[in-house]
């Protein structure tokens, strides 16, 4: 049983002027339940676009989104986020600054379902959201009354991560979650995230430029370019896999394409 | 005491207004304009459906129903049309001079000779202010301790995030719009029944007044959580007529007071720059 399935996504940003950007031109992905995908390529590979399409901040040309056999292709962010879980790249964007860690939580535990006059921050609610912040190891449990806005870019995106996952999403989709953090704050967002990927076998589709990350987390590595998949390692192949093995099956399938544009321009 | 009890009863009736306008602009974060018209629209309401010998504790409900109506529009307006929300604010309360005039049947309303929520004895007219004040702000709060009002209260703060979480931020923004509109409209019933009369005009400068209040009560008392800014927006509103009625005393006509009010919101938001800058050359 498939988990995530795009087929044949297209998208192109204001068609038909000089802007023009063909931004999706044909993705096809399957992911397997509890699947962690590392998705690079370099700068308007398609990759944020890609995340967009399956969230449903932006909907496809062409093609469809599903999501555990569901059809969303037509469901906007809103309708879809009862399905997923997403960390965004600015540590700012993940949480509400002027209300409380705990109420950050309580907003994230009642994603998806409708919200009604029931009491947002309860002592039960308290109890869990203390264990689960424990559970970050940086001491933000005993802090649950400490406005968001007072944390450190780093707890940020480590509460942002826990508030994705707290009412266990179909998917997690992490938009370049670690890149505007300094390298230290960086690398243990990204073991925090494989641990916790790991431990609740979420179905996770991650987009990153650090090739480091890109390797050392995930199951499957996708290369993107220019609105393609150029090619994507597993496996015992992933394993072994090392950021100049990657540059260079980069620039070799490159390099086929450009001597086949050539051959075809002649 | 003299002086001291007509402000008290100002500042507290006020400070529905000052309330209505602290939900939207710093709760939904969203300038809303529309009360110049919906102060009034609570007002005509009320003044008609007293003058037609209704219920008068129902009449200054539907004042609040009006008011909301009226900020519902506001809310469509800059939702779903995709108006800036000072244009829409702007557009609604000009809609709504023209429909408030509809609703009164004329362009002013006596109260004199009808029986009013509002009671004649001063001090039982500062007593019903205090506990509708009172009531509304323990809704008010407990309202943004539900799921619904903290996502209400989220969605002001970062509309983005809210929207991952399955949050419509533009059912927020409305609902905030509602809601804010709803209790100023509630304001302008009791302000029509304390002053005996519904005026078409009687919502000009309703904003600044609000803001006023707002900002005044913010600076002075502060505001950081729900409880102390919603209090602190109420208690300013009775500053601001403190200040309202020193500035009467000093020489000033009733009709130089919108200027007077002007005046101190621009100075209330000049200062704390000022502060900064001398502050600044300090160190």
């Amino acid at each position: 049983m498939t988990h995530l399935q795009l087929e044949g996504l297209h998208k192109t940003f204001h068609p038909g002027t000089i802007n023009e950007v063909k931004a999706l031109q044909g993705i096809d992905l399957i992911m397997n339940p509890g699947e962690f995908v590392t998705v690079v390529g370099s700068n308007g590979a398609g990759k944020s676009t890609l995340l967009n399409a399956v969230a449903g901040v932006i909907a496809p040309d062409q093609g469809r989104v599903l999501i555990g056999g569901v059809d969303v292709t037509r469901q906007d962010e809103v309708q879809r986020a009862s399905r997923i879980g997403r960390v965004l790249q600015n540590p700012m964007a993940g949480t509400a600054p002027s209300l409380t860690i705990e109420e950050n939580l309580s907003l994230a535990l009642a994603r998806g379902r409708v919200r009604g006059l029931g009491r947002a921050v309860s002592p039960a609610k308290r109890v869990r959201f203390r264990e689960e912040l424990a559970h970050l190891g940086l001491g933000l449990e005993d802090r649950l009354q400490d406005k968001a806005g007072l944390l450190s870019g780093g707890q940020r995106q480590a509460l942002s991560l826990l508030m994705a996952t707290l009412q266990r999403p179909e998917m997690l989709l992490l938009d370049e979650h670690t890149a505007a953090l300094d390298p230290r704050t960086a690398s243990l967002i990204a073991s925090l995230t494989d641990r916790w990927v790991r431990e609740q076998k979420l179905t996770t589709l991650m987009i990153t430029h650090n090739l480091e990350h890109a390797i050392a987390l995930g199951d499957r590595l996708i290369m993107m370019h220019e609105g393609r998949i150029l090619f994507e390692v597993v496996g015992p192949e992933k394993r072994t896999l090392t950021i100049d093995g990657l540059r260079t099956a980069f620039e070799r399938v490159r390099g086929e394409n450009f001597t086949y544009d050539r051959a075809v321009l002649n | 005491m003299e002086i001291l009890l007509p402000i008290l009863q100002q500042g507290l009736v006020w400070g529905l207004v000052a309330l209505g306008v602290w939900l939207t602009f710093r709760v939904v974060n969203v300038p809303d304009l529309t009360v110049d018209g919906t102060l009034t629209t609570g007002g005509a309401v009320a003044a008609r459906l007293l003058v037609a010998g209704a219920d008068p504790v129902l009449a200054t409900l539907a004042g609040f129903v009006a008011g909301a109506a009226g900020g519902s529009i506001t809310g469509l307006l800059h939702t779903r049309a995709k108006v800036q929300p000072l244009l829409a604010g702007i557009i609604t309360m000009t809609a709504l001079y023209s429909i408030n005039l509809r609703i009164m049947g004329r362009a002013n309303i006596a109260l004199l000779r009808v029986k009013t929520l509002v009671p004649t004895e001063p001090w039982a007219q500062l007593a019903l202010f205090a506990v509708v004040v009172a009531v509304t702000l323990v809704l008010v709060n407990l309202f943004f301790r539900t799921d619904l009002g903290l996502a209400l209260r989220a969605t002001g703060d970062n509309d983005a995030m809210v929207r991952t979480f399955g949050v419509s931020s533009d059912n927020m923004k409305l609902l905030g719009l509602v809601i804010s509109n709803g209790i100023v409209g509630l304001g302008g019933a009791l302000v029509a029944q304390y002053g005996g009369f519904a005026d078409a005009q009687m919502g000009i400068g309703t904003v600044i007044a609000g803001l006023a209040a707002l900002i005044l009560g913010e600076a002075v008392f502060g505001a950081p959580n729900i409880w102390r800014a919603t209090v602190a927006s109420v208690l300013g509103s009775v500053l601001f007529r403190g200040i309202v009625a020193l500035a009467l005393r000093a020489g000033f006509q009733a009709s130089d007071l919108k200027l007077v009010t002007a005046a101190l919101v621009v100075l209330a938001l000049v200062t704390p720059r000022w502060k900064q800058l001398v502050g600044g050359a300090a160190k």
